[in-house]
């Protein structure tokens, strides 16, 4: 199948008749996902996103974590979807190499009230199917965890709690949708949808776009998208989660991601290693009426650095790496709005918030079956090309410490990126790959390149010359 | 996982002034195989990227640039018979003095007698430094921002602001210029100094960064001044400049103790480190000093490096630390010993957090005076200043940490 994806000129379809059967808004997590089950069968789907690249706004930052969902609403969408998103992404990820670290989350009581808390959270862990968790005492806690700070009285122990890579996940999805003959369209915004008889004619920022069934897995702008088809559902309020990202050789003061016991304020800001062997403080939790507003604040670093030296004091003492801001989907809602239109063909996918990387390939798969009740026919379906993305993780073999990889090609022997040991080999990788970055910013995403402690005081200019070089 | 398993008498990690320095002095001095093993695809270090004049000014009338002296260090550590690899990096420890390294030509573990770490220093990036807002492109080091002009000539910008005021920063606007960006400001939180020099710079001083704005590409830079006055500079680059740090990953990993002012292993007069046979030598002991300093440090350890092959060499641990009351930020070297050895120059360097006009510096131990020393000059924060080492004999071997005070 031939590898289509376009950045300019008009976003055409494939078909004889030029109309898609399928268009998914929005190529995050959650639109690669889709576009990838889709690909499972023989439709013309179109992926389309308003940025230069996959996974560039919500899902980039998060705080890549794979949930069991033990704290969710119990019975809700995003109770089931989280779970069996859960499994799905667990096994996929062996398959395709996204790397993903079972470190376990520790839920950790700091005073009388909360730890008074934990039994009831076990129990709601228990009604969502997770039956894994358990109480352990403070000095079971300090064993684990010994570099937390005084005053921890016990913990909720959550074994199947994980980290994984957030840039890799999408990538793969979206690899994978493309070479199985998805169209993906960059930089292309969808401005307005209009009803024509049995198909939707999207005018994008790049020309006209026909489909006949849609799917708005817009995140941020789901709700627009939404309006554009007459619902007045939801409204999305950007809820701004700043994180900081502190150096590896902080690595070793936190084996598990440290949640706080949940308030009415929300979740809270946790402690959690990452799969490139950093550690991240945060997120903050603001409400804000921005879409854009993906900035760092003076504020919030300060409470964040305040948070972090009460939960693992030495933590503050280490270099930071980098800072950086994500906006969740909020709907004012405790759940997802996947919604079904029947006789509009289209189904709805808003308010998937901080879940929605763990629940991305069950959400998919929930998608398509609403859109086989609205009507469209996906046929038999069909294996997928398999698929393997770059191993970016830390606790796997890395292509520097490979040996046979080196034997064959020096370019792997070869380091650009001192401090993530980013080599040419795999740079050069990247940038002919299936979705090939178009900023250095991607690049970043798809090799760490750059995004080391020094943010290129040794290797930006070479990382530069490369990606320039591969544009010409 | 099939590693290239090597012997030689002497690693050298890092091939800036301070390892290429030393390659060549223990080379010449009969040391045995001298194996330096750098990084970057060229050796050097940062001179390689530092188009000024003002290097090598001992042996050159007038100096040279910095990529003259990278090569003319490369070539005499070279000629004096050190091994020099360039394009291997070293990638963590297998032993106490065997080192995994990578490069095009395969995995290797070595093993040496002696290892003298070499790493260096690099500038502080905005994230590290906590600076809030957007993350657009346009933001440099300066390292960044020379390798990038001066290495491949690239296009950097229009309209540029340079945080800092040490000289890096005047490095930082003279790359600027060469690659004709027109230069803002150069800010600075620090006060205007009464005395200072009129210079040919837009210098804004007591005003801190507050953040950067700006989504595809930088658009500004907001400053928050000293009577609270707010600002935004418009511009499309900044330069972060100064706040050196040194690169002590290899160090920290070895479990090598660091010494908290400097952020750099622990140290005495002779280099040792806490691990016994591994020392440190340049900026990754003090981040940072001119290359010439480096190099001296780099020849001086030669002679430590000498008495370990030979077994000749004191056993470490018997020295005290040296400690620094605020504002001071840091001694180097901050252990005493071997014996009654004395730092190179017979003197320590001192950093401070703050100005301080002409301080008297007093050093101390378990409450009993051993020097007092007035400055002549004021002490500046981002440059060193220096105290004698005539006290080190008085030190008493057993006593608490010595203590050094500004008052």
């Amino acid at each position: 199948m031939t590898v289509t994806i376009t950045t300019a000129g008009e976003p055409a379809a494939g078909g004889a008749d030029g109309t898609y059967d399928v268009t998914v808004v929005g190529a995050g997590v959650v639109g690669t996902a889709i576009a990838r089950e889709l690909a499972g069968y023989r439709l013309r789907t179109a992926l389309v996103d308003a940025s230069d690249d996959i996974g560039s706004g919500t899902s980039k930052a998060n705080t890549a974590i794979l949930h069991t969902g033990f704290d969710a609403v119990p019975d809700s969408l995003e109770a089931r979807l989280v779970r069996e998103g859960h499994h799905r992404l667990t096994a996929y990820a062996a398959r395709t190499g996204i790397p993903v670290e079972r470190v376990g989350a520790l839920l950790v009581a700091w005073d009388a009230d909360q730890l008074a808390l934990l039994p009831r959270l076990l129990a709601k862990a228990g009604r969502n199917g997770y039956h894994a968790a358990r109480i352990i005492g403070a000095d079971e806690l300090e064993k684990r965890e010994p570099h937390l700070g005084p005053g921890a009285l016990g913990a909720l122990e959550v074994p199947d709690e994980s980290i994984i890579c957030p840039w890799t996940t999408p990538l793969a999805f979206a690899t994978q949708a493309v070479r199985a003959g998805v169209h993906l369209h960059l930089n292309c915004r969808v401005l307005d949808v209009a009803d024509e008889p049995g198909v939707h004619a999207l005018t994008t920022s790049r020309g006209m776009l026909r489909t006949r069934y849609l799917v708005n897995a817009a995140g941020l702008y789901a709700d627009e998208i939404d309006r554009l088809l007459g619902h007045e559902v939801f409204t999305v309020t950007p809820r701004r989660g700043q994180l900081i990202v502190f150096d590896k050789l902080a690595r070793e003061l936190v084996g598990h991601i440290l949640l706080p016991v949940p308030t009415a304020a929300g979740k809270g800001v946790l402690v959690a290693p990452t799969v490139f062997g950093n550690v991240l403080l945060g997120p903050t939790s603001e409400e804000l009426d921005d879409r854009t507003a993906t900035g760092s604040t003076a504020d919030g670093l300060h409470l964040l650095r305040e948070r972090g030296r009460r939960i693992l004091p030495a933590l503050i003492d280490e270099e930071v790496t980098a800072v950086y801001a994500g906006l969740r989907a909020a709907t004012g809602q405790e759940d997802y709005r996947i919604q079904e239109y029947p006789t509009q063909r289209y189904v709805a996918v808003g308010g998937i918030r901080s879940t929605g990387l763990t629940a991305s390939m069950a959400i998919a798969a929930h998608v398509t079956g609403l859109l086989a009740r609205t009507g469209l026919e996906l046929g038999a379906p069909r294996r997928l090309p398999p698929v393997t993305v770059p191993n970016l993780g830390e606790a796997f073999p890395r292509p520097y410490r490979r040996a046979d990889l080196i034997a064959k090609d020096p370019a792997y022997g070869t380091l650009v990126c001192h401090c993530e040991h980013v080599t040419l080999g795999e740079i050069r990788d990247a940038l002919s790959s299936t979705v090939p970055p178009r900023s250095l910013d991607g690049l970043r995403r798809r090799t760490r390149a750059h995004g080391g402690r020094c943010q290129g005081f040794y290797c930006g200019a070479a990382v530069r010359a490369l990606f320039e070089e591969a544009q010409e | 996982m099939t590693r290239i398993e090597r012997t030689v008498d002497v690693l050298i990690v890092g091939a800036g002034p301070a390892g290429l320095a030393a390659g060549a002095e223990l080379a010449a001095a009969g040391a045995g195989r001298i194996e330096i093993l750098e990084r970057e695809q060229e050796p050097g270090g940062i001179p390689r990227h530092c188009h000024h004049s003002g290097f090598g000014g001992r042996f050159t009338r007038g100096g040279m640039d910095g990529p003259a002296y990278a090569r003319r260090s490369a070539a005499a550590a070279v000629r004096a018979g050190a091994g020099l690899r360039t394009g291997v990096t070293v990638t963590g420890w297998a032993g106490p003095r065997t080192v995994e390294t990578t490069g095009p030509g395969g995995l290797e573990r070595i093993t040496a007698g002696a290892v003298v770490l070499a790493t260096g220093a690099r500038e502080r990036p905005r994230s590290a430094r906590l600076v809030p807002g957007s993350r657009p492109p346009g933001v440099h080091t300066t390292g960044e921002l020379q390798q990038a002009v001066h290495l491949y000539g690239q296009r950097i910008g229009t309209r540029a602001v340079v945080i800092g005021d040490e000289p890096v920063a005047h490095a930082a606007v003279d790359t600027l210029r060469a690659a004709g960006v027109h230069v803002v400001a150069v800010v600075t939180d620090r006060p205007a100094a009464p005395l200072r020099v009129r210079q040919r710079l837009p210098l804004l001083t007591g005003a801190t960064v507050t953040g950067l704005t700006g989504r595809t590409r930088l658009s500004g830079v907001s400053l928050r001044h000293d009577d609270g006055r707010t600002t935004t500079l418009r511009c499309d680059t900044v330069v972060f400049t100064g706040d050196f740090v040194p690169d002590h990953e290899l160090a920290r990993r070895g479990g090598i103790t660091l010494d908290p002012g400097t952020r750099g292993p622990a140290y005495d007069a002779a280099y040792r480190t806490s691990r016994p046979g591994v020392f440190a030598v340049g900026n990754l002991l003090h981040a940072v000093e001119r290359a010439g300093v480096a190099a001296d440090e780099g020849r001086a350890v030669a002679v430590s490096v000498l008495h370990r092959l030979s077994g000749t060499d004191e056993p470490f641990g018997g020295g005290r630390p040296l400690v620094v009351d605020a504002p001071l930020r840091w001694v180097a070297p901050n252990l005493t010993g071997p014996g009654g050895a004395r730092p190179l120059g017979d003197r320590f360097v001192l950093r401070t957090a703050r100005r301080l006009s002409r301080p008297l510096l007093v050093v101390s131990q378990d409450g009993r005076e051993l020097h007092r020393q007035r400055l002549l000059l004021p002490a500046v924060p981002g440059r060193p200043f220096h105290l004698a080492a005539g006290w080190l004999d008085r030190v008493d071997p057993h006593g608490s940490p010595v203590r050094i005070t500004a008052l």
